[in-house]
Protein backbone atom coordinates (compact mmCIF):
# COMPACT_ATOMS: atom_id res chain seq x y z
CA UNK A 1 0.00 0.00 0.00
CA UNK A 2 0.96 3.28 -1.00
CA UNK A 3 2.19 5.94 1.40
CA UNK A 4 -0.50 7.92 -0.28
CA UNK A 5 -3.26 5.18 0.54
CA UNK A 6 -2.25 4.52 4.35
CA UNK A 7 -2.68 8.29 4.91
CA UNK A 8 -6.08 8.17 3.37
CA UNK A 9 -7.00 5.31 5.49
CA UNK A 10 -5.86 6.52 8.74
CA UNK A 11 -7.30 9.38 8.03
CA UNK A 12 -10.65 8.26 6.92
CA UNK A 13 -10.35 5.88 10.21
CA UNK A 14 -10.49 8.95 13.04
CA UNK A 15 -12.76 11.31 12.82
CA UNK A 16 -10.24 13.99 14.53
CA UNK A 17 -6.57 13.95 13.58
CA UNK A 18 -3.75 15.89 13.66
CA UNK A 19 -0.39 15.32 12.15
CA UNK A 20 2.04 16.67 14.30
CA UNK A 21 6.11 17.48 15.31
CA UNK A 22 6.49 15.18 18.54
CA UNK A 23 3.08 14.30 20.63
CA UNK A 24 0.42 16.33 22.34
CA UNK A 25 2.11 15.75 25.89
CA UNK A 26 5.91 16.13 24.01
CA UNK A 27 5.42 18.55 21.05
CA UNK A 28 9.08 19.61 19.28
CA UNK A 29 8.01 22.75 17.68
CA UNK A 30 5.80 25.75 18.87
CA UNK A 31 3.45 25.59 16.00
CA UNK A 32 2.75 21.67 16.70
CA UNK A 33 2.04 22.02 20.43
CA UNK A 34 -0.47 24.87 19.71
CA UNK A 35 -2.56 23.10 17.45
CA UNK A 36 -2.59 20.48 20.22
CA UNK A 37 -3.54 22.57 23.37
CA UNK A 38 -6.06 24.37 21.36
CA UNK A 39 -7.88 20.41 20.85
CA UNK A 40 -7.90 20.29 24.12
CA UNK A 41 -9.71 23.59 24.58
CA UNK A 42 -12.16 22.25 22.73
CA UNK A 43 -12.39 19.01 25.05
CA UNK A 44 -12.35 16.72 22.09
CA UNK A 45 -10.81 13.15 21.83
CA UNK A 46 -8.39 13.23 18.94
CA UNK A 47 -5.84 11.09 17.12
CA UNK A 48 -2.10 12.41 16.82
CA UNK A 49 0.34 10.96 14.25
CA UNK A 50 4.46 12.30 14.87
CA UNK A 51 5.51 13.04 11.57
CA UNK A 52 9.17 13.40 12.58
CA UNK A 53 8.75 9.40 13.47
CA UNK A 54 9.09 8.49 9.94
CA UNK A 55 10.44 10.83 7.11
CA UNK A 56 7.71 9.37 4.21
CA UNK A 57 4.71 10.45 6.87
CA UNK A 58 6.58 13.93 6.84
CA UNK A 59 6.73 14.28 3.41
CA UNK A 60 3.76 12.49 2.14
CA UNK A 61 1.39 14.32 4.60
CA UNK A 62 2.52 17.71 2.61
CA UNK A 63 1.49 16.33 -0.94
CA UNK A 64 -2.00 14.64 0.32
CA UNK A 65 -2.92 18.03 1.00
CA UNK A 66 -0.75 20.20 -0.85
CA UNK A 67 0.17 21.78 2.16
CA UNK A 68 3.72 22.75 2.47
CA UNK A 69 3.66 22.34 6.44
CA UNK A 70 3.01 20.67 9.80
CA UNK A 71 0.75 20.26 11.83
CA UNK A 72 -2.45 19.95 9.55
CA UNK A 73 -5.98 18.98 11.17
CA UNK A 74 -7.98 16.80 9.48
CA UNK A 75 -11.76 16.22 10.55
CA UNK A 76 -13.76 13.48 8.92
CA UNK A 77 -11.34 13.59 6.05
CA UNK A 78 -11.42 16.97 5.66
CA UNK A 79 -8.23 18.75 5.99
CA UNK A 80 -9.07 21.76 8.11
CA UNK A 81 -5.90 23.86 8.35
CA UNK A 82 -2.43 24.51 9.75
CA UNK A 83 -1.89 26.64 13.21
CA UNK A 84 -2.73 29.58 11.53
CA UNK A 85 -6.23 28.68 10.57
CA UNK A 86 -6.78 26.55 13.50
CA UNK A 87 -6.32 29.81 15.39
CA UNK A 88 -8.39 31.95 13.31
CA UNK A 89 -11.24 29.21 13.38
CA UNK A 90 -10.95 28.57 17.22
CA UNK A 91 -10.55 32.48 17.96
CA UNK A 92 -13.93 32.76 15.95
CA UNK A 93 -15.62 29.88 17.73
CA UNK A 94 -15.96 28.09 14.41
CA UNK A 95 -13.57 25.07 15.56
CA UNK A 96 -15.95 24.01 18.03
CA UNK A 97 -18.83 24.33 15.32
CA UNK A 98 -16.66 21.88 13.18
CA UNK A 99 -15.17 19.28 15.76
CA UNK A 100 -18.52 18.89 17.73
CA UNK A 101 -21.15 19.38 14.85
CA UNK A 102 -23.85 17.55 17.20
CA UNK A 103 -22.98 19.94 19.97
CA UNK A 104 -23.63 23.25 17.84
CA UNK A 105 -26.80 21.62 16.50
CA UNK A 106 -28.03 20.88 19.61
CA UNK A 107 -28.44 25.02 20.76
CA UNK A 108 -30.13 26.17 18.16
CA UNK B 1 21.42 33.51 2.14
CA UNK B 2 18.41 34.34 4.75
CA UNK B 3 15.00 35.30 3.01
CA UNK B 4 14.22 39.12 3.82
CA UNK B 5 10.30 40.15 4.90
CA UNK B 6 10.89 42.14 1.46
CA UNK B 7 11.89 38.94 -0.32
CA UNK B 8 8.62 37.75 0.17
CA UNK B 9 6.89 40.78 -0.50
CA UNK B 10 8.42 40.95 -3.64
CA UNK B 11 7.71 37.33 -4.58
CA UNK B 12 3.80 37.62 -3.32
CA UNK B 13 3.24 40.36 -5.04
CA UNK B 14 4.62 39.15 -8.37
CA UNK B 15 2.63 36.09 -7.88
CA UNK B 16 -0.68 37.56 -6.58
CA UNK B 17 -1.71 40.26 -9.10
CA UNK B 18 -3.39 43.20 -8.20
CA UNK B 19 -2.27 42.20 -4.25
CA UNK B 20 -1.39 44.63 -1.40
CA UNK B 21 1.42 42.84 0.59
CA UNK B 22 2.72 43.65 4.24
CA UNK B 23 5.14 41.09 5.59
CA UNK B 24 7.03 41.35 8.72
CA UNK B 25 9.78 38.83 10.20
CA UNK B 26 13.10 37.29 11.67
CA UNK B 27 14.64 35.34 9.03
CA UNK B 28 12.63 31.85 9.74
CA UNK B 29 9.23 33.05 11.15
CA UNK B 30 7.06 35.21 9.13
CA UNK B 31 3.64 37.23 9.46
CA UNK B 32 1.96 38.08 5.76
CA UNK B 33 -1.14 40.42 5.69
CA UNK B 34 -2.51 39.67 1.77
CA UNK B 35 -5.38 41.49 0.52
CA UNK B 36 -6.29 40.08 -2.97
CA UNK B 37 -9.31 40.23 -5.33
CA UNK B 38 -8.24 36.54 -6.03
CA UNK B 39 -9.14 35.56 -2.71
CA UNK B 40 -12.97 36.61 -2.90
CA UNK B 41 -15.09 33.84 -2.13
CA UNK B 42 -12.83 31.35 -1.33
CA UNK B 43 -12.05 29.38 1.88
CA UNK B 44 -8.95 30.18 4.11
CA UNK B 45 -7.29 27.07 3.03
CA UNK B 46 -7.97 27.48 -0.72
CA UNK B 47 -6.32 31.31 -0.20
CA UNK B 48 -3.34 30.28 1.98
CA UNK B 49 -2.69 27.27 -0.92
CA UNK B 50 -2.40 29.83 -3.41
CA UNK B 51 0.31 31.77 -1.37
CA UNK B 52 1.70 28.62 -0.80
CA UNK B 53 1.78 28.14 -4.75
CA UNK B 54 3.22 30.96 -5.43
CA UNK B 55 6.12 30.56 -2.98
CA UNK B 56 6.62 27.03 -4.63
CA UNK B 57 9.77 25.28 -3.38
CA UNK B 58 10.89 28.15 -0.73
CA UNK B 59 8.51 27.23 1.47
CA UNK B 60 10.15 23.73 1.60
CA UNK B 61 13.89 25.09 2.63
CA UNK B 62 13.90 28.80 3.43
CA UNK B 63 10.75 29.49 5.31
CA UNK B 64 10.09 27.51 8.76
CA UNK B 65 6.78 29.10 9.32
CA UNK B 66 4.70 31.68 7.66
CA UNK B 67 1.62 32.60 9.47
CA UNK B 68 -0.79 34.68 7.04
CA UNK B 69 -3.76 36.99 6.84
CA UNK B 70 -5.71 36.52 3.52
CA UNK B 71 -8.39 39.15 2.72
CA UNK B 72 -10.36 40.14 -0.13
CA UNK B 73 -10.70 43.42 -0.97
CA UNK B 74 -14.02 43.74 0.38
CA UNK B 75 -13.31 42.11 4.13
CA UNK B 76 -10.96 45.05 5.20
Amino acid sequence: MSIREQLKEVIENNEIILFMKGTPDFPQCGFSGRTAQILRACDVKFASVDVLADHSVREGIKQYSNWPTVPQLYVRGEFIGGCDIMTELYESGELEKILKPEAAAGNG
Amino acid sequence: MTVTPEDIRRWLSAGLEGSQVTVSGDGRHFEARIVHPGFAGKSRVQRHQMVYGVLGDRMKSEIHALSMKTLAPDEI
